[in-house]
């Protein structure tokens, strides 16, 4: 059986990227939204810039689009300068977050109206809208207005908009911000879909980090202008490259201590009269280097017995136990004052649970289950 | 409480005599059959006849109907385009004193605006008539157009002509093809609003206009001067008609239009 080839284009030198950010500098008054940035895009990605508010996401993308222009550095895209072109000359469409659908004109006209600013003659702008129109099924709104149709709607109708001319590049501004949760959930999976159908590259700005992790090939991770960590999903997950992203990105549990190396083994003495943590790491940490040890409260485990194998055990006591239904998250306390969360899934029903409020407990994982991070 | 207590009835109709009974009495006397304004003589319509005899009346009218639609077009597209500039430049340095400029004339005594003008005219040789009369009713009507427009420009998404840009409009067309379509309601008031200044406008028209071309308000006032004919009363009459007329009409459209508006938006929330 031949292997499915992985889309990672990132990873090959001979590919050249769609959109290149060199050395790009953005500066509002003395605010430095982007500082000195360099980032590689590649055809058929779908990309995401994922930061908290004001950390430069919407600038990056705004000079994408061509509507802010930039201070220092070069935006490429397809190897063309785009510094001095303006945004109805580049070929970028953009879906903007509040929709920015036109009022006064139907859902039909909405679509039309960037095709109608190009030389194709009539027969083929109708061929297009209607294809658009079956891609998002608005097939049997095409003659209302943006307002007699629901919130979910309009997002389709932006969408089927931006998509209209087949840009070689799609910008979306925070798509799914006005959607309710499982509207939104339901609308990602749409999103991967058209995107994987129409071929298109997708840049997506927004905060919510799992909605990044659901529908990008690569994440991009975003601080104060910085990019901090850029990869894809699962490593930015499994492999975070700084407390900061660790932190960001899902739940975390967070050690700071000193770091002994031996090998690819690290210890971490992180509190008088404890025991010191073992992690693994690919790095060398200097002996006494200040370093964090981070791990998910999926990859600890607890229970109620002394565990005999675990490369790292610590005692505690339940501080609280957060019921979700499909999981819990106990918080233990250590005797330390610190508190590491531990995640399991409820297999068995909750009046079957053996541990409870105040309980002395035992949490324990293996040395590769976290990472070690020196910032 | 009831809510006709004698208290409420009093004060309403004390309220409502202070604002229009004056008006009323001279509607009543412009059906008067005598030619004493003020003596009543049993009914009659003559004097709208005479009215309409009236060549200086008549052409008076037609003057100030010119003046009105060429003044108010004018001052809609220059206040139009004032308002977008102010409102879409953002912050820059001497924002406030531009737009202080913009509205100073708003609050300027119409006598000063007027002689101003008048002196500008005589200096740059310009005769005075229609001509002169459009220009400073422009002037002045142009700063009403452009506060309309503006507070409407500020709650005006801009997003909405980015998308426009971004989907291939020239600015030129973005603003032809979005912004303009989308802001025409305070664009239409703002003409209605310099319509209606140009035509109920004295001081500055009596500045700025010369013996071959007189507006109506000028044409009543200098009547009333040699003494109240009951002929404008009759025609004093028909303009509050046109005026009341235009309002009902005004507010009956807006009405409407709001009323589509919330039936299409229930249809959109039925599916």
């Amino acid at each position: 059986m031949a292997e499915q080839p992985v889309f990672a284009p990132w990873n090959d030198p001979s590919e050249k990227p769609l959109i290149q950010f060199q050395n790009v500098t953005k500066r509002f008054g003395d605010f430095t939204a982007i500082d000195d940035l360099t980032l590689d895009i590649f055809e058929k990605e779908f990309f995401a810039l994922l930061g908290p508010s004001g950390c430069g996401k919407t600038t990056m993308m705004r000079m994408l689009g061509g509507f802010e222009t930039v201070t220092n550095g070069t935006i490429k895209i397809a190897g063309q300068d785009m510094n001095k072109v303006p945004p109805n000359k580049r070929p970028v469409n953009m879906m903007f977050q509040s929709y920015a659908l036109f009022p006064h004109l139907s859902i039909y006209e909405n679509i039309a109206f960037g095709l109608r600013r190009t030389s194709m003659d009539k027969g083929a702008i109708d061929a297009r809208i209607a294809e658009m129109l079956k891609l998002t099924r608005l097939e049997k709104f095409a003659r209302r207005k943006p307002h007699q149709i629901s919130g979910g709607q309009r997002q389709r109708v932006a969408l089927a908009r931006s998509l209209a001319k087949a840009p070689k590049l799609l910008l979306l501004d925070e798509p799914l911000g006005a959607l309710d949760k499982k509207l939104r959930q339901d609308t990602q999976f749409e999103l991967m879909d058209i995107q994987e159908k129409t071929g298109t590259t997708f840049v997506i700005v927004t905060h919510d980090q799992e909605e990044a992790m659901t529908v990008a090939s690569r994440v991009a991770v975003m601080d104060e202008g910085l990019i901090v960590q850029v990869a894809t999903p699962d490593a930015i997950y499994e492999a975070p490259n700084s407390t900061y992203v660790a932190d960001f990105i899902g739940d975390v549990n967070i050690i700071e201590g000193r770091a002994s190396q031996s090998g690819n083994k690290t210890k971490l003495s992180w509190a008088e009269g404890q025991p010191n943590i073992i992690g693994t790491t690919t790095r060398t940490f200097e002996t006494g280097q200040t370093c964090h040890f981070a791990i998910r409260p999926e990859k600890v485990a607890i229970s109620v017995e002394e565990p005999t194998k675990a490369a790292n055990k610590l005692h505690g006591k339940i501080l609280d136990i957060a019921y979700l239904g499909n999981i819990s998250t106990y918080h233990v306390e250590l005797p330390t004052g610190h508190i590491i969360k531990a995640q399991t899934a409820n297999t068995r029903r909750l009046a079957r649970r053996t541990m409870t409020w105040e309980d002395p407990v035992w949490i324990s994982f293996t040395d590769t289950a976290g990472v070690l991070l020196d910032r | 409480m009831k809510r006709f207590s004698w208290f409420n009835v009093t004060a309403l109709t004390l309220g409502f005599a202070f604002l229009y009974l004056p008006m009323i009495i001279l509607v009543i006397y412009s059906f008067n059959e005598s030619k004493l304004v003020t003596v009543w003589a049993g009914f009659s319509t003559k004097w709208y006849g005479e009215l309409l005899q009236n060549e200086a009346f008549l052409n008076a009218a037609w003057v100030t109907i010119k003046v009105a639609v060429f003044s108010s077009t004018l001052a809609t597209i220059l206040g139009t385009m004032a308002a977008y500039v102010l409102v879409r430049a953002g912050r820059f340095k001497g924002r406030t004193l531009f737009s202080g400029m913009i509205y100073a004339p708003l609050v300027m005594p119409e006598v000063i605006t007027g002689l101003s003008l008048l002196l500008l005219f005589i200096g740059i040789g310009l005769d005075r008539g229609v001509l002169t009369i459009v220009l400073a009713h422009t002037t002045f009507a142009m700063c009403f157009v452009s506060v309309v427009v503006s507070s409407r420009l500020v709650s005006f998404d801009n997003s909405l002509e980015e998308a426009a840009l971004d989907l291939g409009c020239t600015p030129l067309q973005a603003f032809r093809l979005v912004t303009l379509p989308i802001i025409a309601p305070a664009v239409i008031s703002g003409w209605l609003l310099a319509f209606t200044l140009s035509l109920d406008d004295l001081v500055i028209a009596s500045f700025t206009s010369g013996p071959s071309a007189t507006t109506l308000p000028i044409k009543i006032f200098s009547a009333v001067r040699l003494g109240v004919s009951p002929e404008i009363n009759a025609l004093s009459t028909i303009m509050i008609a046109i005026v009341t007329i235009g309002v009902i009409a005004a507010s009956l459209i807006s009405k409407q239009a709001s009323l589509r508006q919330q039936r299409d938006e229930q249809a959109a929330a039925r599916g």
